[in-house]
C-alpha cells in the first residue's frame, strides 16, 4: 500500500449485514452532516499546524507532524494507522491531555494551546469525553460510583451525579450492572461503563482510543452498536482505531502515518482525496 | 551451592539496581541498633575514668563514717589495711553564691597532701585558711571558679582551687547511692541540693556554731587487697555500732548514677526506632511489591521452588539487616564515649564501652526483628503466588472503602481523591499511621520529660530533680540524649513520610492520570496526593499523644507531669503539617507527568 491509499478492508461475512444497515444510516444522514461541514461555525473541534515532538536534534521524533483536522458538530471521525503512527498522542492532544510542540488546537471556540492548566482541566471537565482501550476505571469503585466521577469532580451534587449516572447506565444496558465493580464485570460492559463516564458531563466530543482493542468480537458490537447510537443522537465523536468495522462507521475516516494524515475518505461513498482537500481549510 | 549463589546473585543484582533503598533500609535499622547498642553500652563508660580518677587521687577502697575521732582506731589497726587518712571533721553548711543557696558537706582537710584520698586539682590551689576547694560538678553548678568569694553559713571564702576525688559521689548524688548517704544534717535542704567543699580542719570546725560542735568524721582506708573491701566492710559491720561503710565500687557505682537515666532514655528510644524501622522497611518493601511479583513469576517459571522465592525474597533484606547491625553496633559503640562523657566528677578520657557477646546478639537479633517483621509476609505470599498471575504481572487490586467512597463524594476533590488513595491502601496507611505515632509518642514524651522536670525545679526542695535552682548534671544530660534521639526519630519519620508518599504516588500513577483525564487540575491531583498522606497521618497523631505521656509514665515512674496542652497542639498541628510539606515534592512531581504516558503505558 502507498501513501495515499486506504487500506482495502476485508469484510467478514458476519459483519457484512451490520455494515449494510449501516451504509443505510449513512445514506439518510450524509446529507445533513455534509450541510454541516460546509458551515465553518460548525466546526466543533479544530486544530491547525499541529505538531508534537519528543526528544531532541538526532533522537528528536515527529509523533505529530503538521496536522490540520476540522470536525463538525455531529461528526464521527476515525483515525487509523499502524501502531507507533501518532494517533494516540493526537487524540491526547486534542483532549487537552498533553500540550503541542506547535501549532493551535480549538476546542469550543476557545484556543487550547493559549489555557492554563487549570482552564485546561476545566474545558477537559465540561467539553471532553475520553474513552480509553485499557478501560481506565478505578477497581475500587462500582460502576456507578466510576461514571459519576466527572460529574463529582466538576462540583455536582452528588445526588444529581448519581442521578445523571444511573440514566447513562441504563442507556448503555448496565441498569442491574450499575453496584458491580470492573472486575466483575465482561470487557465489554467495563467499555460501556467506560463511555457512559465519558458522556456524564455532555461533553461536545468523545475522544475514544482503541475502544474495541481490547474486546472481543461481540463485545466490539456491543461498542459499535453504542457509538453508532450517539452518532444518530448527534454526539461528535473522534474515534482513533485499527479496527475497520469502527471505520466503516464513522462519517470520515483519516489515514495516519508517521505522524501526518496521509488520506482522508468520506465513509461508504469512497469520496477519497488529500488531506487539504477534504479538511476544514476549504470547507 | 547452586541455589545460595543465586540467591546471593539475585540479591546482590537487586541490591545494585535499587542503591537508594537499599541505603534507605540500611540507614533505619542502623539507627535503631546503634540506639540499643548506646543503651546497653554504657555502663562500662564511667569505669575507666572512675578508674583513672582512683589512681590519680589515691583512692580510698573503703571510707569509714565516723561519730568520733575514737571510732577510728580499731579501723586503723585492722588486718588488711595498708595506709589511711583521717578521721576528717564534716561540718554541714549552707553555700551562698550569685544568688544561688545550697547544702555543703565541708570536709576539713590538712593543708599537705593525705596518704589516701588526695583530691586532684583541675584549677588553683589546695587549701588553706579562708580557701576552701570545691568539688568539680558542683563548682559547675555554682558556676563559681577560682578567686570567687562565696559565703559559707554567713562566713566569707575565697574559691582556692576546684577538684576531682574519688572519695565521694559527685553532685547532685552526693546524698544517693550505696557510695553516698549524707553524713551532715541541713534541716529542710534538699538532698539533692547538697554538694562537696574541702576547707581546712580548722575553717570546717569553724563552720559549726559552738552550740552544735561536728559530730562527723570521714576516715579513707586503703587495703592491701582492694578487691577484698567488700569482705572489710563485712567483717567490721558490727553490731550494735552500725558504721555506715562505702566501698570503691559503691562509689563507682554511684558515679554511674550520671548515666543511669541516660539508659532509661535510650532503650524506649531503641525500641521506638525499631518501630519505625519496621514501619520504614514494610513500606519500601511494598513500594516494590509489583516488581517483586514480576520475578517471583519469572523464578517460578524457571523451576524455582516457593521455598527458593522465599529465600530470594528474605535474602536482600536479612542481609541489609545483617550489615545495619553490625554499622549499628560499631557506631553505637563508637559513640557512647563521646555522648557520654564521664563528666566534671571525673578525669580521663571515657573507655571503650563494653558489650557483652548476649548484648551483640540482642542488637543483631534486633535488626532481623525489624527486617523479618516487614518482609517476611511479603515473603510467604510472593511463595504463595501463582506463577501464572505472577508473570501477567496483575496489580494488587485496591481495596473497597465503601462507607468511605460515600462519605468523601460530598468532599471537595482533592479531599475526595486523597481519602479515596487512603482508603485502597489500608496497609501501607496503617504504616504510615504507626510511624506518625511512633515519632508523636517520642515527641510527646519529651514534651513530657520537660514538664515534669519543670515541675519538679517549681516545687523547691521537693524531692526528685531539685538542685533549688543549680544545673542538674543529670537533667541536661538526659535533654541531650533525647534531643538526639528526638533527632533521629524525626529524620528517620521525615524519610519514612517521603517514602511512604512516593510509594503512593507510583501507585496511584493511573488514577492520578484516569482523574486528570475526565477533568481533575494537576492541583487537586497533587493536592489528593498529599491529603492522602495527611488523612492517613491523621490517626498516627492522634494515638501518638496518649501513647507518648503513657510511655514516658511507664519510663519515668510516679511523679511525671502531663505535657502543656499548647506543646501538644503544636505537635499534633505541626505533625500534619510537616507530613503535608513532605510529601508535597513527591506529589508535584507525580502531578508533572504528563497522563498520556501514563495511560498509553497502562494500555499495553
Amino acid at each position: 500500500m502507498t501513501t495515499g491509499e486506504m487500506p482495502r478492508l476485508r469484510v467478514a461475512a458476519g459483519d457484512r449485514a451490520w455494515l449494510e444497515v449501516h451504509e443505510r444510516n449513512w445514506t439518510s444522514r450524509k446529507g445533513s452532516v455534509m450541510n454541516k461541514m460546509t458551515h465553518a461555525g460548525a466546526w466543533v473541534l479544530r486544530a491547525r499546524g499541529l505538531r508534537k515532538e519528543h526528544g531532541r536534534e538526532a533522537s528528536l521524533v515527529r509523533a505529530v507532524d503538521g496536522v490540520d483536522l476540522d470536525v463538525a458538530r455531529g461528526e464521527t471521525v476515525a483515525v487509523m494507522g499502524p501502531s507507533g503512527c501518532g494517533k494516540s498522542t493526537l487524540l491526547y492532544l486534542l483532549g487537552g491531555l498533553d500540550r503541542p510542540t506547535a501549532g493551535e488546537i480549538w476546542l469550543a471556540g476557545q484556543d487550547m494551546s493559549r489555557l492554563s492548566e487549570r482552564r485546561l482541566a476545566r474545558l477537559r471537565r465540561e467539553a471532553i469525553g475520553f474513552v480509553f482501550q485499557a478501560f481506565h476505571l478505578m477497581d475500587e469503585l462500582t460502576a456507578v460510583e466510576n461514571v459519576e466521577l466527572p460529574a463529582l469532580l466538576a462540583g455536582g451534587s452528588p445526588r444529581a451525579a448519581r442521578r445523571r449516572a444511573t440514566e447513562l447506565l441504563e442507556q448503555v444496558g448496565l441498569a442491574n450492572r450499575a453496584r458491580f465493580l470492573p472486575t466483575q464485570l465482561s470487557g465489554g460492559q467495563r467499555q460501556r461503563v467506560a463511555i457512559a463516564r465519558a458522556l456524564v458531563a455532555g461533553p461536545q466530543v468523545v475522544l475514544a482510543d482503541e475502544p474495541t482493542g481490547n474486546l472481543d468480537s461481540a463485545a466490539t458490537a456491543d461498542v459499535l452498536r453504542l457509538f453508532d447510537g450517539l452518532h444518530a443522537a448527534g454526539q461528535t465523536l473522534v474515534i482513533v482505531t485499527h479496527d475497520p468495522r469502527v471505520a466503516a462507521a464513522a462519517d470520515r475516516t483519516i489515514s495516519m502515518r508517521d505522524g501526518a494524515f496521509t488520506n482522508q475518505t468520506r465513509s461508504l461513498d469512497g469520496i477519497t482525496g488529500s488531506p487539504g482537500a477534504l479538511s476544514g481549510r476549504e470547507g | 551451592m547452586g541455589k545460595i549463589v543465586l540467591v546471593c546473585r539475585l540479591a546482590a543484582r537487586d541490591m545494585r539496581r535499587h542503591l537508594a533503598q537499599a541505603a534507605m533500609l540500611l540507614l533505619a535499622v542502623a539507627a535503631a541498633a546503634a540506639v540499643l547498642t548506646l543503651g546497653l553500652a554504657l555502663h562500662g563508660v564511667t569505669n575507666q575514668p572512675y578508674q583513672q580518677t582512683r589512681a590519680a587521687t589515691e583512692g580510698p577502697d573503703v571510707v569509714a563514717y565516723l561519730k568520733s575521732p575514737a571510732q577510728a582506731a580499731p579501723l586503723i589497726h585492722a588486718s588488711g589495711v595498708s595506709a589511711t587518712a583521717g578521721p576528717f571533721p564534716v561540718a554541714a553548711a549552707i553555700v551562698n553564691f550569685n544568688g544561688l543557696t545550697a547544702g555543703v558537706e565541708a570536709e576539713g582537710r590538712s593543708e599537705p597532701p593525705a596518704a589516701v584520698d588526695q583530691p586532684k586539682l583541675t584549677a588553683g590551689s589546695w587549701v588553706r585558711p579562708g580557701g576552701v576547694v570545691i568539688e568539680r560538678t558542683f563548682a559547675e553548678a555554682l558556676g563559681a571558679s577560682v578567686g570567687d568569694r562565696i559565703t559559707l553559713n554567713g562566713q566569707s571564702y575565697t574559691v582556692a582551687g576546684i577538684a576531682v576525688s574519688a572519695a565521694k559521689p559527685p553532685f547532685p548524688n552526693l546524698c544517693y547511692g550505696g557510695g553516698g548517704g549524707c553524713h551532715i544534717t541541713l534541716p529542710g535542704e534538699n538532698p539533692k541540693n547538697i554538694g562537696l567543699m574541702w576547707t581546712t580542719e580548722a575553717d570546717a570546725l569553724k563552720l559549726s556554731p559552738a552550740s552544735n560542735p561536728v559530730s562527723d568524721y570521714v576516715l579513707d582506708l586503703k587495703l592491701s587487697d582492694p578487691d577484698q573491701a567488700q569482705a572489710f566492710v563485712y567483717r567490721y559491720d558490727i553490731p550494735g555500732v552500725n558504721l555506715p561503710f562505702a566501698t570503691w565500687q559503691d562509689i563507682a557505682s554511684s558515679d554511674a548514677l550520671l548515666i543511669q537515666d541516660e539508659q532509661s532514655v535510650l532503650t524506649p528510644g531503641a525500641v521506638l526506632l525499631a518501630l519505625l524501622a519496621i514501619a520504614t522497611v514494610a513500606v519500601l518493601v511494598g513500594s516494590r511489591l509489583a516488581e517483586h511479583t514480576r520475578r517471583v513469576g519469572l523464578l517460578k517459571a524457571a523451576g524455582g521452588t516457593p521455598g527458593l522465592v522465599a529465600a530470594t525474597f528474605l535474602a536482600e533484606n536479612l542481609v541489609l539487616a545483617v550489615l545495619a547491625g553490625a554499622a549499628g553496633l560499631a557506631g553505637g559503640w563508637l559513640a557512647a564515649p563521646l555522648l557520654t562523657s564521664p563528666g566534671a566528677a571525673l578525669i580521663g578520657a571515657p573507655g571503650a564501652p563494653s558489650l557483652t557477646p548476649p548484648e551483640i546478639v540482642g542488637v543483631m537479633a534486633l535488626a532481623l526483628v525489624v527486617a523479618l517483621a516487614s518482609t517476611l509476609v511479603p515473603a510467604i505470599r510472593a511463595a504463595r503466588t501463582s506463577t501464572v498471575r505472577a508473570l501477567a504481572d496483575a496489580a494488587r487490586t485496591p481495596k473497597r472503602r465503601g462507607a468511605l467512597i460515600r462519605i468523601s463524594r460530598r468532599l471537595p476533590v482533592p479531599v475526595l481523591f486523597g481519602l479515596r488513595l487512603a482508603a485502597r491502601r489500608p496497609r501501607r496507611s496503617l504504616l504510615s499511621a504507626a510511624s506518625i505515632a511512633v515519632t508523636v509518642c517520642g515527641i510527646v514524651a519529651v514534651l513530657a520529660f520537660h514538664a515534669t522536670v519543670s515541675q519538679k525545679f517549681s516545687a523547691n526542695g521537693g524531692p526528685g530533680g531539685s538542685t533549688g535552682g543549680l544545673g542538674n548534671p543529670v537533667v541536661s544530660r538526659d535533654e541531650q540524649m533525647l534531643l538526639v534521639i528526638t533527632v533521629a526519630l524525626v529524620i528517620l519519620a521525615s524519610i519514612n513520610a517521603i517514602f511512604t508518599a512516593w510509594a503512593t504516588v507510583v501507585d496511584a500513577r493511573r488514577p492520578s492520570a484516569v482523574m486528570r483525564a475526565l477533568g481533575a487540575s494537576s492541583r487537586q491531583v497533587s493536592g489528593g496526593l498529599a491529603a492522602a498522606q495527611v488523612l492517613a497521618a491523621l490517626p498516627g497523631v492522634i494515638l501518638g499523644v496518649p501513647a507518648g505521656i503513657g510511655l514516658f509514665a511507664a519510663v519515668g515512674g510516679s511523679g511525671t507531669a502531663p505535657p502543656a496542652v499548647v506543646g501538644l497542639v503544636a505537635t499534633v498541628v505541626g505533625t500534619l503539617v510537616a507530613v503535608a510539606v513532605l510529601t508535597t515534592v513527591p506529589a508535584l512531581v507525580a502531578a508533572r507527568v504528563p497522563p498520556p504516558q501514563v495511560l498509553q503505558a497502562e494500555a499495553g
